[in-house]
This record gives C-alpha cells, structure tokens and sequence, in this order.
C-alpha cells in the first residue's frame, strides 16, 4: 500500500457525464428534420448548398486553428453546426461560390477572431447571413417555389391574405432552405428542449411577442408565425447557448426584445424579414442583459433578526 | 406535515451507496499506534496536556481548549504517548499531533454516566459538550458548544438535526440513525435544551426510508421531515431553507434566522457524552469507492490511519488512481494513506485509476448549467473567469463570498471547467484582501 500514485485535485470528485460534444450532436439530431425537410422541397440544391456550407465551415474553423497553432477543435461539432445554419438560411439558388464565402466568413469573423468556441458575442451564422445579405442582396432574395426551382415570391413579400396556413406549416413555399416548414422546426425544437440544450423561454418569449404584437398592429399572427424565418430564427438561432443570456429573466427579456425587433423590421423597416438583425442586436445586449438580471442570492437582502 | 420548500439549484448524481447502506457498522479495534491531531475542528488548535513518555488512560484529555472556538481531544486508547510532533492531516494541513502507542488494555479514564441527562440545565450540558471536545461531525467540524450558545437574547425557533448525508457514496449517518435513533433522539434534546429552542426538525433525505422509520418509533413530539433527494441539501444554509423557508443572511450564521444545525453524529456524540460520559473518541466511517474490496461502515478510533481503515476493508480490490478524505463532492483528495481518521472524516473513498482521472477542460458555451444548479444563486461562469482573471472587485460584487463550495458547478459543467476551483482562489484572494 505505500508505493501508491494518488492523484491530488481539488473536488469534486464526480463529474456529470454530459459532455460540450454531446449537446452539439444534439443540436445537431436536432436539426436533421429541418434538413430533410430542406431536401424534400429543395431537393439538389438543399444538397448542394448544404454540404457545402458544413464544409466551408469546418474547413474554415481547422485551418483558422492550423495557422493560429491552437489545437484543432473541429470534432466538437460547433463549426457543423453552424455550417448547417447557415446553408438551412439561404436561398435554394444561391451559387455555391458565395454559400461557401459567407460559411468561412461565418466561421473566421464571426466566431475566431474573437477566441473561437464561447467567446463570439454573434451568432456567427447570422454573422455569415447578414454579411451574404448586406454583400449579395439580390442573390440572398432570389426565391423560388418549392420541388419545381420557379421563381417566386416568399409568403412575407405576397402578404398574409394569398398565403395558405397549411402550406406554411408544412413547408411548401418559396423561402430559405430551412425556414419554410414550421412541422420540421418544431420537431427539432422539441427534440432539443427535451435533451436540454435550449431554453424554452427564448423561443417562446418570441413566439408571444409576435403574436400579441401582430395582433395590435391588426395583422394575422399565425401568419407572422409561421411565415418568414420567426420559427427557425426562435428555434435554432436566439437559442444558440454561447450568444443568449445565462439567466432565466435576462432568457425572456432578449425573447421578447427579438420579437419587437422582428415587427418592427416587418411593419415598419426597409426589409420584408428582419429575424436577422433582431436576433443579432439582441446577442449586442446579452452581456448587459446577465448583469442587470442576476438572481438574488441566497441570504441577500434577508432581515436579520439580532 | 411541514411544508419542505426546495432548495435554490442542486443536482443529484448517482448515489452509490447501496454498497454500504445495508451492512451493520462493524467496530474497528484500535490500531498498534493513534496518531491524534490536536486540530481537527474549525478554530484554534488545542494545547497539548501530554509529553513524550506520559501514560495516558482511554478517554483521557490530552490536549485542552485554546479558547471559545476551540475544542479538547481525548486518548482513543490507554498506552504510552511516544511522540508530540506536526504531521500532515486529511486536510492537507500540517498540524501538532499527539502519537500513542496502543497498549491494547482498554482502560478508561473515570467516566461520570448520568442515569437522565434531560434533566441536567442548560449550562452543565453545554460544559459537558464542550468538555468531551465535541464538534460537528458533518464535516465542517465547527466546535459544538459555541454554537449552542447564541449571543443573549437571541431566540432560537428550530434545532435542527442534519440527517440528509446528501453526499453520494457515504452511508455513515445513514447506519447511525439506523442503529442508534434513540442517542440521536436523546442528543437532540439534550442540545435543544442547551440552546432554548423551541421546537426540533430532522431533516432526512427520502433514499434513507429505514432511517427515517427508525428516527420517528423514537421521536416523540420531534418532527422527523423526509425530503426529496437533492445535493447540497445537507449544507447547513440549504437545510434551514428547505425546512423552515428562512434564508440566513449573507455572511450571517444560522441563529440570525433563528436556527441552530447540528449533524446526527453529533447529536449521537451529545447523547454518549452526558448519558454515558465518554468523550469523543470515535466516529462511524463509510469505506468505499470502486478501488475497496469491500464497502462498509466501521467505528472508527479517532487517530487510526487511512491504511488501517482500509485493510479493515479488504484492502484495495484495483489499483487506486485517487484516494479521498469525506465525500466525493466536497472531500479532500488524499496523497498517501498516513492520515489519521478525525472527528470530521465521515468517509474514506477509494477510486480506481481510471475513475480517477481530471478530464481536460473545454471553452466554456456559456449552457448556464452552473446558473442553474447554484444553490446560492450565483453565476458561477462569472465568478470563474473573474477568479481567472484576477478581478476580484468583480467576483466580490457577483457574491464570490456567498458561494459555499458545494461543487455542484464543476459537476455539472459540459466543458469540465474547474469553476469551484478558480472560485475558491477568488475568495481566498477577496479575504486575504479584506483582513489585510
């Protein structure tokens, strides 16, 4: 017994065996409906735009960790994911060329330049998104309608009174590869609440602020639900863990922010979707939001009874 | 029924304590030699009474108090003290230890049993405690009798008794209020006496049915809580929550929200003290882990060694990776078997190698797993990377001093950050600062 080689760390001594790896895959699981979901009506473009979009941004994320000689994290699954994201928020026509530019964009401006992994103040697929946006306007706003490539127009730029509620729910309209089916969405969301991995104040916090928000401004808020990017933005976007909030008030109150922005953008803005910036504004405020949401701590404020 | 609230935060990791919970506690016989530390309580070590060479009696007093927030220690053994010396402790700290060689004779010093110590007042039974050098045996090791003796005029609404053993792998209070209900029962009044309370809770765990059955065919008028299984719950701010809804303040002790916490082995320690008049010189131990051959609970002589203990045990059934001293939450980790047992090692914890190992830590992803689990309500994450970053001033406004070093962050941390750790450095640097 007294040549023994015990380890000395400080406790714990147990550790839970939830790991970052597996809340990535599980954002990740996910995500998988909204993918098939992206390829039932978009078929080879969703292929095309996705694979390439993941593979930019993974490539991006190891050689960005080659040059920099930090060790090469790609297997955490974070730069997939927002690969994925990114492919799921652009439209089915977007040439490969600029699906790939905003990815590694997505990856090198939006996430390492400021550390990499937990330390992007955005959405670094949002970052890519607005960046395609602001760069390619008309490349980012070429719709078209489902299974067939036509050119259309997204529910959001028609209006509320041509669009059919069960097409919007399921999906078949013209719009980002991602964003057209509110089922494949909400299975996906449900998935990921019941593995822990988002919050259901966020997106719900959203959910409410448009609705009641419609409903003031005197528009359809099933309509403002469904069409447009609000469900995958609430779902996939707000709830991104490192770019929202930590505590539960500041979670509903940069729900509920992102949901007026969103009106906002739609009612009054110069963009018929404003998901985009909302979401993204809202990531500008999360650091102020922690710190003006702490909970109150055990025995503060507490009368002493001397 | 009282109503139990929850607790802020918690979590509840596997308990791993069927391997010991079902077994009898055995009594260890005392080794060949006692190594006994003069400081195994919170405050000031105890002045040694014995030299090299004295002959000491089983039970005898070999080092007295060094004022209030102190405590004596007593001789496990009759024999032969063959060394007053410093030695490394479970705790890691260096401290005076009085070594006895075992003459195997058992002869105890003079013992005063009294037939009824209920009927004692409250001053001879906090002297009585206080002079069997009895201190809390949850871990803490705060002296007992200071704590039952609140400033004038303060009221005391509850004593409470600790039975919750919320920490995974041990089992000791578990097979004390099993086996002895009726000395925790009796401890406990004894102590609410000392103290003026007005009512006794004890608070147990609901993983422990056989000892909250055993504690209630004793209790009488004393209120036996069962609550739901949840770690931290037996910290000593957790448990007045739970029970009462009170919150002590910030920095502030349990008798400002009008409470008193003691552990069940130290009501058990109370009962033996004044009923039987044996000082503390033993304690019940929980041996286990995946590394012991075989889990179980021994009486264990205040001063025997962790290899003892653990020979007594099988010995080690695979090589140990890490070896620690109370819980696997909040225990001390271990860098050779000499340590002594003390009043306030409830647990030895033996763990293979591969069990043992630190795993590297990730960036944190801002989950806010840690927010959720606090069960001060900090945010943990802020606190870490204030510690990290040495800004202080920030890890004392976000309430690094509240914290209670429970753990329950870097167990539940994806990125197996050690935020418990770097929150520790933060408030040894805020106090150091403030003292300075």
């Amino acid at each position: 017994m007294d040549d023994l080689k015990l380890l000395v760390s400080p406790s714990p001594h147990v550790r839970d065996t939830d790991t970052t790896e597996k809340i990535m895959f599980a954002v990740l699981i996910g995500l998988l409906p909204v993918v098939a979901a992206a390829i039932y009506f978009f078929r080879w473009d969703a292929v095309r735009l996705l694979l390439l979009s993941s593979a930019s941004a993974v490539a991006t994320e190891a050689i960005w960790q080659r040059l920099r000689k930090k060790p090469i994290r790609i297997g955490d699954g974070s730069a997939l994911i927002t690969g994925v994201l990114l492919g799921l928020s652009v439209p089915p026509t977007l040439p490969s060329w600029m699906v790939i530019l905003g990815s590694a964009f997505a990856i090198a401006i939006g996430k390492q330049v400021f550390g990499g992994l937990g330390h992007n103040p955005f959405n670094p697929a949002l970052v890519g998104r607005a960046f395609l946006t602001a760069s390619f306007g008309r490349a980012m706003t070429a719709w078209t309608a489902p299974f067939d490539a036509v050119t259309a127009a997204t529910p959001l730029a028609m209006g509320a009174a041509v669009s059919r509620i069960p097409d919007l729910f399921f999906g078949s309209v013209a719009g980002s590869l991602g964003e057209t089916s509110a089922l494949a969405i909400l299975l996906g969301g449900i998935y990921m609440f019941y593995k822990g991995v988002i919050d259901y104040r966020i997106p719900v916090g959203i959910g409410a602020t448009v609705t009641v928000f419609a409903l003031l401004a005197g528009e359809d808020p099933i309509f403002h639900l469904l069409a447009g990017s609000v469900l995958f933005g609430a779902v996939f976007m707000a709830t991104d863990m490192v770019t929202s909030p930590v505590t539960k008030v500041g979670r509903w109150i940069f729900g509920v922010g992102i949901g007026v922005i969103i009106m906002v953008i739609r009612l009054w803005g110069g963009y018929p979707e404003g998901v985009t910036f909302a979401v993204l504004l809202m990531n500008a405020v999360t650091p102020l939001l922690n710190r003006w949401t702490r909970p109150r701590i055990y025995g503060q404020g507490v009368k002493v009874s001397e | 029924m009282r109503r139990v609230r929850a607790i802020f935060g918690g979590i509840h990791p596997k308990e791993h304590k069927t391997s010991s919970n079902s077994t009898p506690i055995q009594a260890l016989p005392a080794p060949a030699v006692v190594v006994v530390p003069l400081l195994q309580h919170a405050g000031r070590q105890a002045e040694a009474l014995v030299a090299k060479g004295d002959e000491v009696l089983k039970g005898q007093v070999i080092a007295e108090a060094d004022g209030k927030i102190s405590a004596p220690v007593h001789s496990p053994v009759s024999g032969t003290v063959t060394a007053v010396e410093p030695r490394t402790i479970a705790s890691g700290r260096s401290v005076m230890c009085v070594v006895i060689e075992n003459d195997g004779q058992d002869r105890w010093v003079e013992r005063k049993p009294h037939p009824d110590p209920v009927q004692l007042d409250a001053e001879t039974i906090v002297q009585a405690i206080a002079e069997a050098g009895i201190v809390g045996m949850g871990g803490a090791g705060f002296p007992t009798a200071p704590k039952l003796t609140p400033p004038k005029g303060v009221i005391i609404d509850y004593l409470i008794l600790n039975g919750c053993e919320c920490e995974p792998y041990l089992t000791a209070d578990h097979r004390l209020m099993v086996e002895h209900a009726e000395e925790i029962i009796l401890g406990a009044k004894l102590m609410a006496k000392a103290c003026g309370a007005r009512k006794i809770l004890i608070g147990v765990e609901d993983n422990k049915p056989d000892a909250i059955a055993a504690l209630r065919e004793k209790a009488g008028s004393i209120e036996v809580v069962a609550l739901p299984t949840r770690y931290p719950q037996g910290g000593e701010k957790q448990l007045i929550q739970a029970l009462t809804g009170r919150e002590v303040p910030s920095r502030g002790l349990p008798f400002q929200a009008g409470c008193v916490v003691q552990n069940v082995g130290t009501a058990w320690a109370v009962a033996k003290a004044l009923r039987d008049g044996e000082p503390l010189i033993s304690r019940v131990v929980t041996v286990t882990g995946s590394a012991i051959a075989e889990p179980q609970n021994f009486w264990v002589p205040i001063g025997t060694p962790f290899k003892d203990v653990i020979a007594a045990a099988g010995g080690f059934s695979q090589t140990p990776g890490k070896v620690v001293a109370g819980g696997p939450m909040m225990g001390g980790a271990q860098f050779n078997l000499d340590a002594p047992v003390t009043k306030v090692v409830s647990g030895i914890l033996a763990f293979g190698v591969d069990e043992s190992k630190t795993p590297d830590s990730q960036p944190c992803i801002k989950c806010a797993r840690c927010v959720d689990v606090c069960p001060a309500n900090l945010l943990p994450l802020k606190l870490e990377a204030y510690g990290m970053n040495e800004q202080f001033d920030n890890a004392r406004e976000y309430g690094a001093l509240d914290c209670i070093e429970c753990g329950c962050c870097t167990y539940i941390c994806p990125s197996k950050r050690p935020l418990l750790h770097y929150i520790r450095f933060a408030k040894a640097e805020i106090i150091a600062r403030e003292t300075h």
